[in-house]
């Protein structure tokens, strides 16, 4: 196996303008160019270019044996992919939407995530599986779930959700490095969201790491994936009565407790919103972590923004009834502010 | 080249010396367990020794095998030694996965074992993973999923081999069909006669043989090899086998009875190939006495370096859940440290 080991050298900061999408291309792009032992595979990533687009011009690029169809079984690929990850190669999984989890949960979790514990050591799984998650496309229960909660609490897995068109890319890149399993769960919804996005092919977005997109002084706002954008835009209506610091978690496991409790040292207040289901889930998570990192400095309740607890339906106005928004979060920092 | 190649004679007394070691580490492991030195489920391989040692026989010592909950065969067959194999039974520090594993989840990747298994028909996805890598980097090998009759049935099986069929995978597939998925018998589980006759869906060969016979197991194996490194994809083969021992130790077996089990030990594969070799004048009864003796006492001496062996300590709970371990788990680790260092005390003596 080649050495992953990134090159010490100071990163170009230049960056372009790009969509979500483009950015987590790039990012796939770059790592198969840089390491030839990554590879891409999942059901329809090759000559359709994935169903969301997003591995579009790739196959036509590198070819069958780097952007790989696989037939439509997703416990025998998840599987391979494990397997392949255990004998040397770098395989990233494409699952074309998370709640088919459900079909390859056996190789997930009894084999992706517990080989390299139960056997001593004895394994690597430098295996990446990336896919999508959110409702807002009226595309029903089973493809608009949000399961990264799943994921990020089961031991042996790492999960990333980014929230911007840079954090996409980063992370991407971060996970196909990594010689841990890592989930990468791109909201759909934000695939044409557009954002400044470095160049540079050595930037990457190390995982655990959070990162403050904008400055407050009143309230925190812990927001992922599509949250994130438009908590941004709540906080930036709300300028001038209310100071809204917004954090994107970026990485759920392992996940970034300092940088969320320095800023709640300083706000006083805290609102999570991340559109999983309410219970025993990500919310809870943070809401756990930061009171043991800093109770005392809560001036106010914890505020959650997430899913009420139903799967996604698929009449529109019903979607948008459960789906958490900007509104939301608007109605929580007035609540507490 | 095979470790140990069937065509020629030390092979075939390199094959009849694993085969009895592996008999007498599961003798000794089913004592063991019975003695309660051994925790977990233990199952146990006897009968099926001419499967596990047939198939590597066939292979290259860097191939690939992934195994499955009836895995000691399949470690001895491949050449794990049976010292930190019977460590690992025993939970201890010095075991191939460092007490993580125990008896369903020996595994040596650098040795082309990626494990026995808990989960019945999660090895062929591994299997075809692996071929996989040796597709993609060009590699000389091949990977062999085991995979019970029961797990014939499993839906992640039929996707494998599906997998491997379709990408021309250098993947084998040997169905151990040992009559029973637990207490249910085969033709409780399946339509078809021979489970190899599965093949057809994928369009790959399918083979069904005596699996009481070494040599007729190894055949198979060897042709599916060559086939799979020739770039013409997996096969099926099915083995014919029996298990001697219950599902697990301490099955009541009330599925089957004392007749049928007589009949299949009428043809053991140990003593038929023995008698073979003795015909051909290979071997004598003596040398085969002493053999068995030998096999005895590397077991003896294993299971005697795995009551010795280290208990692992607390904090390596914490190891090896990740190559870049998480905050998370890292501050249970730094307090199993510092107990395990000066906090003897407070731990009332209790560190092993
Ligand atoms: C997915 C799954 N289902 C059920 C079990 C429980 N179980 C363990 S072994 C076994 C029978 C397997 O039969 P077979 O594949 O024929 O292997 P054999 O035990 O005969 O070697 C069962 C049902 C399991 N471990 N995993």
């Amino acid at each position: 196996m080649t050495a992953h080991a990134e090159p010490e050298r100071e990163l170009d900061l230049e960056t372009e303008t790009m969509t979500v999408r483009e950015a987590i291309r790039q990012g796939l792009r770059e790592e198969l160019e840089r390491d030839e032992d990554v590879y891409l595979m999942g059901e329809d990533v090759g000559r359709f270019g994935g169903v969301l687009e997003v591995t579009g011009g790739l196959w036509e690029e590198f070819g069958d044996e780097r952007v790989r169809d696989t037939p439509i079984s997703e416990a025998g690929f998840m599987g391979a992919a494990t397997g392949a990850a255990a004998t040397g190669t770098r395989p990233v999984v494409e699952l074309m939407f998370s709640d088919f989890a459900g079909v390859a949960m056996e190789q997930i979790m009894n084999q992706m995530a517990k080989m390299r514990y139960m056997f001593g050591g004895k394994a690597e799984m430098p295996v990446t599986v990336r896919t999508t998650e959110g409702g807002g496309m009226g595309a029903a229960s089973q493809h608009s779930g949000t399961i990264h909660s799943w994921i990020a609490h089961f031991p042996g897995l790492k999960a990333v959700a980014p929230g911007t068109a840079a954090s996409a890319k980063g992370l991407t890149k971060a996970a196909i490095r990594s010689n841990d399993p890592v989930f990468v769960f791109e909201n759909k919804m934000i695939y044409e969201q557009e954002g400044e996005v470095p160049v540079d092919d050595e930037f990457t977005v190390p995982i655990g790491e959070a990162a403050v997109e904008r400055e407050g002084e009143d309230v925190t706002v812990v927001a992922t994936q599509r949250l994130v954008g438009e908590s941004l835009q709540t906080a930036e209506s709300l300028a001038g009565d209310v100071s809204v610091e917004v954090i994107d978690a970026r990485s759920l496991y392992p996940l970034d407790v300092e940088t969320i409790a320095e800023s709640v040292r300083k706000t006083g207040r805290l609102i999570v919103a991340d559109e999983s289901p309410l219970s025993y889930g990500t919310h809870a998570e943070i809401v756990a972590r930061v009171q043991e990192e800093a109770f005392f400095s809560l001036d106010a309740p914890i505020q959650r923004i997430g899913t009420p607890d139903t799967h996604i339906p698929f009449s529109p106005p019903l979607e948008q009834e459960v789906l958490p928004s900007g509104d939301d979060v608007r109605e929580a920092i007035e609540r507490v502010a | 080249m095979a470790e140990y190649d069937l065509e020629t004679e030390t092979g075939r007394r390199e094959a009849l010396r694993r085969m009895l070691t592996i008999r007498a580490f599961d003798e000794e492991a089913g004592d063991r367990f019975a003695d309660g030195e051994i925790p977990g489920f233990v199952h146990l391989y006897i009968g099926e020794e001419a499967v596990g040692v047939g198939t590597c026989a066939a292979l290259d010592p860097d191939d690939y095998i992934a195994s499955t909950h009836r895995g000691h065969g399949h470690c001895i067959s491949k050449g794990l030694d049976p010292k930190y194999m019977m460590a690992e039974l025993y939970g201890k520090a010095e075991g191939y996965c460092n007490g993580k594993g125990g008896s369903m989840h020996i595994a040596d990747v650098d040795a082309g074992m990626l494990g026995a298994n808990g989960i019945v028909g999660a090895g062929p996805p591994l299997a075809t993973g692996a071929a996989l890598s040796i597709d993609y980097d060009d590699r000389d090998q091949v990977a062999v999923g085991f995979l019970g009759d029961g797990a014939v049935a499993q839906g992640q099986t039929h996707e494998a081999i599906n997998l491997a069929a379709t990408w021309d995978l250098p993947a084998i597939f040997v169905v151990e069909n040992n009559q029973y998925g637990e207490g249910t018998p085969v033709e409780n589980q399946h339509n078809v006669d021979n489970l190899s006759d599965t093949a057809q869906a994928y369009d790959i060969p399918g083979l069904t043989v005596d699996g009481m016979d070494v040599t007729a197991v190894a055949e198979a194996v060897a042709e599916a090899r060559s086939r799979a490194r020739a770039g013409e994809g997996p096969a099926i083969v099915e083995a014919k086998t029996y298990r001697y021992r219950g599902h697990y130790e301490g099955d009541e077996e009330p599925y089957r009875d004392d007749e049928e089990i007589e009949r299949w030990k009428d043809r053991d594969p140990i003593d038929s190939f023995k008698e073979r070799l003795i015909e051909r004048g290979e071997l004598t009864a003596d040398e085969f006495d002493e053999m068995r003796a030998d096999a005895e006492e590397t077991i003896e001496e294993a299971v005697e370096y795995a009551q010795n062996a280290d208990q692992p300590q607390p904090a390596d709970a914490y190891e090896d859940m990740f190559a870049e371990t998480p905050p998370e788990i890292e501050r249970f680790a730094e307090a199993a440290r510092t107990r395990a260092d000066g906090g003897r005390d407070r731990q009332g003596g209790e560190q092993p």
